[in-house]
């Protein structure tokens, strides 16, 4: 049986490298595809930060005297609204700026002639 | 809590309140949101200005936002470090909105003046919070308001250099995210304060998690200060800014140096046990080659505004060689030279503009033109801020980087320091001296049929007055230095910052 750990671990893991691999591309589409992985690989990582624990009250219960931590779903609510934002500004910057040089490159060479290009 | 208390938050809630109130008025009424702008600035500055003096009976005054108690709320520290950016932040704010006003740069978008203000809302906010998850939304303000600043303009190239920015830039907020969930887990604290006693505590097990998440913070500092590796993002970014935006960002690098002054003793200082100091032997090697490569790129630049951008990365490798000596003296003579980097920086970015104003089709690129428009003025600013980038005397950079090589010849790798110091300063004044004689002494044709551009002298005001500024350290040098060591000392003595912070225990 695979442990809950182990599970969101790897999907972190896997979810980083996706976004590492799409960020160091040349062409913009593929770069903000490989940041929004990459924010939400962070995103999970820093819920987990608070230690996975299954069936705990969030917050108070009179009932119950062992909780799960609330710090990291507060913080990871403020980063998730950050990353949203970010993720528009991203594509509208990217939108304008393919428009205004007319290359989706993220070094902006208009000829577009580079070798990750046919991928 | 007394009325003089309450100032601590006065920086952040001034241009938390003038933003969306000269965003509003903007509209209809441009003047109107240029005098809020103004006034917010003032404002700041008069508040930074006696949290300074405040400050300097060496008392820590807290600030619980809220009124939620130290370790659970967020707290705002105001110590002599603080202040000391605190000044420096709003006096550079309003010489950057001095010069886009008078150049009225500030026009060519649409909302300079909100951005400004969010984008000091953000320094203020990094400059006095005590709280790491804090500091990381306070980072996240000024960034995204400096997004906007970057791109103000606009123009293919600016759109370019400001999608690697921001591309750069976000990367970088997730490796901070990253650093600060690994922090908590292991010390279930933000509190700065509290995350340095707790650090200490942190077993053999999980000492490699607590060196991956030192470094991790400390990578995300060096990139905000640009110091190598890190550091390709800068000059290009720099370069094809807003000249009066760019001169705000002279500060920015600066966030990052203050954040490693102010992080790394607290949480990785003495007490941390184990990983005491963990960043610092990447620090000083990747400072002294910042310092090279910054000056380096003086030496080559094709451009002033490029020239100016290196300038700023190679003041801020020198900078970091005195703090990587992570010692009282040291960090003292870091902040005094802190301060004259930053408004060094600022006067070239200006100097830039105004050379590129008045030679209109040859820009600012390093080439000879026609004579321009009160050339001998423009070349003596020029002389001077160059004196004062690279550490001649009589300008503060020359006391700055003194103090620097005094403060580190009791270590054990001083003639590194010394070596690089005096190297990168020769290769500096070759670089600015090849500049001015290229731009000022030699004669181009006059293109057909253009007269030479005539421009009024008022946009002068902003470089002279930085430079002024900088006269003005160098004549208070005694009692700059001396808040500055101070300031040091305090930084140091985490124990008694620890005491003031959560309480007595």
């Amino acid at each position: 049986m695979i442990s809950l750990e182990f599970l969101v671990a790897s999907a972190i893991g896997v979810l980083v490298a996706g976004g590492i691999y799409l960020t160091l591309r040349g062409r913009t589409f593929q770069v903000v595809l490989g940041l929004t992985l990459f924010s939400y690989a962070v995103n999970m990582f820093l819920f987990a930060s608070g230690r996975l624990v299954v069936d705990r009250a969030p917050i108070w219960s009179k009932s119950v005297t062992e909780y799960a931590d609330p710090l990291p779903q507060a913080l990871v609510l403020t980063a998730i609204v950050i990353t949203f934002g970010m993720t528009a500004l991203t594509v509208i910057l990217t939108l304008r700026s393919f428009l205004e040089s007319g290359s989706d490159q993220v070094d902006g060479d208009p000829s577009g002639n580079h070798e990750d290009d046919s991928a | 809590m007394n009325p003089v208390d309450q100032i601590a938050i006065a920086p952040i809630v001034v241009p938390a309140l003038a933003a969306p109130l000269a965003l509003l008025v903007m509209r209809r009424r441009r003047w109107l949101g240029v005098t809020i702008s103004f006034t917010s600035c003032l404002l700041m500055l008069a508040a930074a200005v006696s949290l300074l003096l405040l400050a300097d009976d060496g008392t820590i005054r807290t600030y619980e936002v809220g009124g939620w108690e130290a370790p659970f709320g967020i707290v705002l520290v105001v110590d002599r470090l603080a202040s000391i950016m605190l000044v420096l932040a709003s006096t550079l704010a309003l010489l950057a909105l001095l010069h886009a006003t008078l150049t009225e740069t500030d026009r060519d978008g649409w909302h300079f003046h909100p951005l400004l203000q969010f984008q000091l809302l953000g320094l203020n906010g990094a400059f006095l919070t005590g709280d790491l998850f804090n500091l990381f939304v306070f980072f996240e303000v000024l960034l995204i308001a400096s997004y906007g600043l970057m791109l103000h303009g606009q123009g293919p190239a600016r759109l370019k250099a400001g999608v690697q920015y921001v591309v750069v830039n976000i990367v970088g907020s997730s490796l901070f995210l990253i650093a600060l969930g690994l922090l908590y887990s292991l010390t279930g604290t933000l509190n700065m304060a509290q995350m340095g006693l707790r650090v200490a505590a942190i077993g053999a097990d999980d000492q490699w998690l607590l060196r991956i998440a030192g470094l991790l913070l400390v990578s995300v500092f060096a990139l905000k200060a640009a110091i190598v590796p890190l550091h390709l993002w800068l000059p290009r970014t720099y370069a094809v800014a807003t000249p009066a935006v760019a001169a705000l960002f002279a500060i920015m690098t600066k966030v990052g140096v203050y954040s490693l002054i102010r992080v790394v003793p607290q949480i990785f200082g003495d007490g941390a046990g184990a990983a005491a100091w963990v960043p610092s032997p990447y620090l000083l090697p990747a400072a002294m080659i910042t310092a090279i490569l910054g000056f380096s790129g003086v030496f080559v630049a094709r451009r002033l505004s490029e020239q100016a951008a290196y300038a700023v990365v190679g003041s801020t490798g020198t900078l970091m060689i005195a703090v990587a000596g992570w010692q009282a003296d040291t960090i003292g003579a870091a902040l005094y030279y802190l301060v004259h980097s930053t408004l060094a920086g600022a006067a070239l970015f200006f100097i830039a503009d105004v050379v590129a104003r008045r030679r209109k089709s040859f820009g600012d690129t390093i080439s000879s033109g026609p004579v321009s428009h009160d050339r001998q003025m423009v070349a003596l600013l020029f002389l001077c801020a160059a004196i004062g980038a690279v550490g001649l005397p009589p300008l503060s950079g020359f006391i700055g980087k003194l103090l620097i090589m005094g403060s580190v010849a009791d270590e054990a790798w001083w003639a590194w320091a010394w070596g690089v110091i005096l190297g990168t300063t020769l290769i500096g004044v070759i670089g600015f001296a090849r500049a001015g004689s290229t731009l000022f002494w030699k004669d181009g044709p006059l293109p057909e049929g253009a007269a030479p551009a005539r421009t009024a002298r008022f946009d002068l005001a902003a470089a002279a007055i930085a430079l002024a500024l900088m006269t003005a350290l160098s004549v208070a040098a005694g009692p700059v230095t001396a808040y500055g060591e101070a300031a040091a000392r305090q930084v140091m003595n985490s124990p008694a910052t620890v005491d003031t912070i959560l309480g007595a225990r």
